[in-house]
């Protein structure tokens, strides 16, 4: 076990330095410089001045060297200033880290409840009224594009019943808890609503998986109701190669939530990301992007580790 | 007669990982050890041994799908080099047990029995369809088969297509990977009249690979027993079975049901299972279930040595009978 | 399976796969309605070409005259921000998308399907190399890395500026993205389908007779791995036309005038207000058609799927 997990935290440790190599990369080859928008500001500026500017910020150095660089700083906790907040990009970093955890987490576990329940539901039997009725549900879910039904809840929530406002975390002069909760329920029930169906499809084929081994058909023939059968044998059982499906899902919520925060407005980690990619905010896309990354790595290790631990069959190498 | 392939020394070890950077123990599996035994041309060699003796993993490696870890195949007594494969994949053709695996089911009859000539680009394609046409016939299947798929066949038909296939380059020898104990009893014996008569016609080698005795009983000229991976007896057919002399192969003819012998209780000359190859017991390995062994048998591995007075049978038993 | 007869050939199996697949299919209700509704859409799509020729209207001509107006004769779905014609828009516009969706699909699956095939084909040392290449690749936070690689600069990589700038461009830009990052699925089926088709004996007699691996791929993996792949790239397709949306939305994918269904939604927080049903005709027809796919590929698993009784 603990050999099993140094080893997956090494692979990880790599796998985040070749992702963070390739994504400085790609970052590099985004349109305009640094110094370019510098300049851009400065209209005075000879080519002197430009040069003397481009050897200080080591633009005149390769690549490797400058990645090396960046690294160093990185590893001291340095990850540069974030040319549009005018601020370390830590700081800018943190509270979107903060706000896209309370989206994230809430409609996590919104969904979790959810599709828990219908799948097990829809399972209970297969092709009967209800399990058409969930699965056309959950097919609409992996099926709908997100930023639309985001359109489609503005429209009619916020638009034509006013129930609920469109955009921000809090109305001006307030940011009482009751003002937070109401401004996070629509981005809440998009995302959750978008994972629900992919997670109910997995609940439902898992149980029907699990109904179909001998252990439950023996308790069916012992007379257990099927209630009984799915809550005491079908759950634990079924739920194991869930949890797995649950946590490797953790890190592609980023794209959700990307796409939720800035149709909402909402100063997350995703609009933070698409914000800085738009506005040539380098050292901010860099930073935003490794930590999604991070993100996903760390939830499929987590995931790993939950499956040994449910199944005690396994015995993880 | 003359040697048509060799097996000289031939070992295989699987490497099962371990070892590394974060490996922990590392494992070998010793699948084959340094086994030797040679057949002749229009001999048929049977390979006997329980499941897990290794007796596949030889038959893939005569077979060249597997290249031994040490040890040499001689062709024809000649090494086979690399400049020989091509003609020995030509002359070894394989029969699968399973004969639901052994045939591609997206292709038609016809295109499975030509494709060792396809593979080996002999002959025009109207040459390699009329080839099929024949072999198909001569296996006993009628001819409108060859436009048909695998699906629309049973069993024991598939392994008429499987040996039409081995038979389309010509080849010499046959290595047969147990090509009965899929089908049924019945059927059984429709394939063994069948590979025998083709043998009979096309004086064809076979190394025949099989569990049981019994089976092979009348189609075999000698019979080579494997235990964990050795060869523990080699000897012509009449002999073994007149007179066994390596107590394992003693053990396993009485499990043989012949007329006039009733079947003797397994149990009272044979203990337990068959060790992991992973871990073989020191010197003789057949020591631990042996009636016979004594302190010697714990100490020294006994070498195949002809049995006294029969200088064709070979056993490798300190105390031979 | 059990062997009772040689005589005969077995009379319930000698009906062909193929016609046991279709049986299966027929039985799936949301997988004909689907069909239905694709091919509908298709149609659709394709009604552009005589729309366009008796009506005489323009897709992309702008008319700032007749901004946001309202249905009419003349324009059945009203006109869109810039006073073009919302139904031939729409109808353009899928064909982009629908395009984009089958080429991306094609693309990357046939990337997913060399990397798979050589992956489970070769194993050992080629296998754990590209798998970790792929385990790198899912690793990655999807929407965000394909919004950087739409934001690369293409002068930066040798590319003229005229041709930068052009929307054919953009169109092959987005199509090689998506399929740049979007094959794993693909890769993975492949090398698992192709890792058991590997053992299978009648591969090892082929091999034995010494075919190589391009005659073994060619001739007995690839045939034997097509129903998964037929699956996976139905998925696909959703999931491409889904992400192609996406980013036309956020304004990265196709760019105007050429419409697409996602970019029609481009200023969507102002069509809202202005004019709601122009918020809901392009969303609409992408949820249609993404579940119309996703419902056929199920229906297509499902026929696939040898234990299912139907």
């Amino acid at each position: 076990m603990g050999r099993f997990i140094l080893r997956r935290v090494t692979q990880s440790v790599i796998v985040m330095l070749v992702m963070s190599f390739i994504i400085y990369n790609l970052i590099g080859l985004m349109p305009g410089d640094p110094i370019d928008l510098m300049i851009a500001s400065n209209p005075g500026a000879t080519p002197e001045v430009v040069a003397h500017l481009r050897a200080i910020y080591g633009l005149d150095q390769p690549l490797i060297f400058r990645y090396w660089h960046w690294l160093a700083a990185a590893m001291t906790g340095d990850l540069g200033f974030s040319r549009v907040h005018s601020q370390p990009v830590l700081e800018v970093l943190l509270p979107a880290l903060w706000q896209t955890c309370k989206l994230l987490l809430t409609s996590f576990v919104v969904s979790v409840i959810i599709s828990t329940v219908i799948g097990a539901l829809a399972a209970l039997r297969p092709n009967g009224i209800a399990d058409n009725i969930i699965s056309l549900f959950a097919f609409a879910g992996i099926s709908v594009p997100v930023f639309w039904l985001a359109l489609m809840m503005i429209l009619v929530f916020a638009v034509q019943l006013h129930w609920f406002p469109a955009s921000g975390i809090s109305d001006v002069g307030n940011g009482s808890f009751g003002d937070q909760v109401r401004h996070l329920v629509m981005p809440v029930t998009v995302l959750a609503l978008a994972n629900t169906g992919g997670f109910t499809r997995y609940v439902r084929a898992s149980m029907l998986e699990t109904m179909r081994m001998d252990f439950v058909r023996t308790a069916r023939a012992k007379g257990a109701g099927p209630w009984r059968v799915v809550v005491t044998h079908g759950f634990r059982n079924a739920l194991i190669p869930v949890v797995t499906v649950w946590a490797l899902n953790f890190g592609t919520l980023f794209g959700g939530a990307l796409v939720t925060e800035t149709m909402f407005a909402q100063p997350g980690m995703g609009k933070m990301i698409y914000d800085s990619i738009m506005g040539n905010d380098f050292n901010l896309a860099l930073s935003g992007l490794l930590f999604a990354c991070l993100v996903t790595l760390l939830s499929n290790l987590g995931a790993d580790l939950a499956y040994g631990w449910l199944d005690p069959r396994i015995t993880l190498k | 007669m003359s040697e048509l392939l060799g097996v000289d020394h031939v070992t295989v070890r699987f490497d099962l990982g371990g070892g590394g950077l974060f490996g922990g123990k590392k494992r070998v599996l010793q699948a084959v050890v340094d086994v030797s035994f040679s057949i002749e041309e229009g001999e048929v060699l049977a390979l006997v041994g329980e499941s897990g003796c290794g007796k596949s993993t030889l038959g893939t490696v005569v077979a060249g799908l597997r290249e031994p870890t040490s040890g040499t195949l001689r062709f024809r007594g000649k090494p086979l080099t690399a400049e020989m494969r091509r003609e020995a994949q030509r002359s070894i053709q394989l029969v699968f047990q399973d004969p639901f695996s052994a045939l591609d089911p997206r292709m038609p009859v016809s295109s499975i029995i030509s494709e060792p000539l396809r593979i080996q680009k002999l002959g025009s394609q109207a040459s390699r369809r009329a080839r099929a046409a024949e072999l198909v016939e001569q296996v006993g299947l009628p001819v409108d088969s060859l436009n048909r798929y695998p699906h629309e066949f049973s069993g024991g038909q598939r392994q008429r297509i499987a040996i039409a296939r081995a038979l389309a380059p010509d080849p010499k020898l046959i290595v047969a990977d147990e090509p009965l104990s899929a089908l049924d009893v019945s059927i059984q014996s429709q394939i063994l009249n069948l590979m025998k008569e083709l043998q009979e016609q096309r004086r064809l080698s076979y190394l025949f690979i099989s569990h049981d005795l019994a089976v092979v009983n009348h189609l075999v000229d000698r019979v080579a027993v494997l235990y964990l991976g050795r060869l523990v007896e080699i000897a012509p057919r009449e002999e073994i079975f007149r007179r066994p002399s390596h107590p394992y192969t003693q053990a396993l003819l009485a499990a043989v049901p012949r007329i006039g012998h009733f079947r003797e209780r397994r149990a009272k000359n044979i203990r337990g299972e068959m060790p992991s190859p992973l871990n073989p017991p020191p010197g003789c390995v057949f020591h631990p279930r042996c009636p016979k062994a004594q302190s010697i048998c714990r100490e020294s591995a006994p070498l195949l040595e002809p049995a006294p007075e029969r200088p064709q049978q070979l056993a490798a038993c300190h105390f031979k009978d | 399976m059990s062997i009772t007869m040689d005589a005969a050939p077995r009379t319930e199996a000698a009906v062909s796969p193929w016609t046991l697949r279709w049986r299966r299919f027929r039985h799936h209700p949301g997988a004909m309605i689907s069909l239905g509704i694709l091919v509908l859409l298709i149609l659709f799509c394709l009604a552009a070409y005589p729309y366009e020729y008796f009506s005489g209207l323009d897709p992309n001509a702008t008319d700032l005259l007749s901004r946001y107006d309202p249905p009419s004769a003349a324009h059945l779905l009203g006109t869109d921000d810039a006073g073009r014609d919302e139904l031939l828009r729409l109808m353009v516009g899928g064909q982009i998308s629908l395009l984009i969706g089958l080429l991306a699909t094609v693309i990357g699956g046939v990337v997913g399907l060399a990397i798979g095939m050589s992956a489970g084909y070769f194993g050992g040392r080629v296998d754990s190399a590209l798998m970790r290449f792929t385990d790198g690749i899912i690793v990655l936070p999807l929407l965000p890395l394909l919004i950087v690689l739409e934001a690369l600069d293409l002068t930066k990589l040798g590319f003229s500026q005229e041709f930068a700038r052009s929307g054919a461009a953009a169109f092959w830009r987005i199509v090689i993205v998506i399929s740049l990052v979007d094959w794993t699925a693909v890769a993975r089926l492949v090398r698992a389908a192709t890792l058991s088709i590997r053992e299978r004996d009648f591969v090892r007699a082929a091999r034995a007779s010494g075919a190589g691996a391009i005659y073994m791929m060619g001739t007995h993996i690839l045939p034997n791995v097509a129903t998964p792949i037929i699956v996976a790239f139905t998925l696909t397709v959703g999931r491409v036309i889904l992400l192609e949306s996406v980013l036309s939305f956020l304004g990265l994918g196709v760019v105007p005038p050429t419409p697409s269904w996602g970019n029609m939604l481009n200023n969507a927080q102002e069509l809202v207000t202005t004019a709601p049903a122009l918020a809901v005709y392009p969303g609409l027809l992408i949820f249609i058609t993404v579940i119309a796919v996703n419902f056929l590929g199920d229906g297509l698993q499902h026929a696939f799927d040898p234990r299912s009784e139907r």
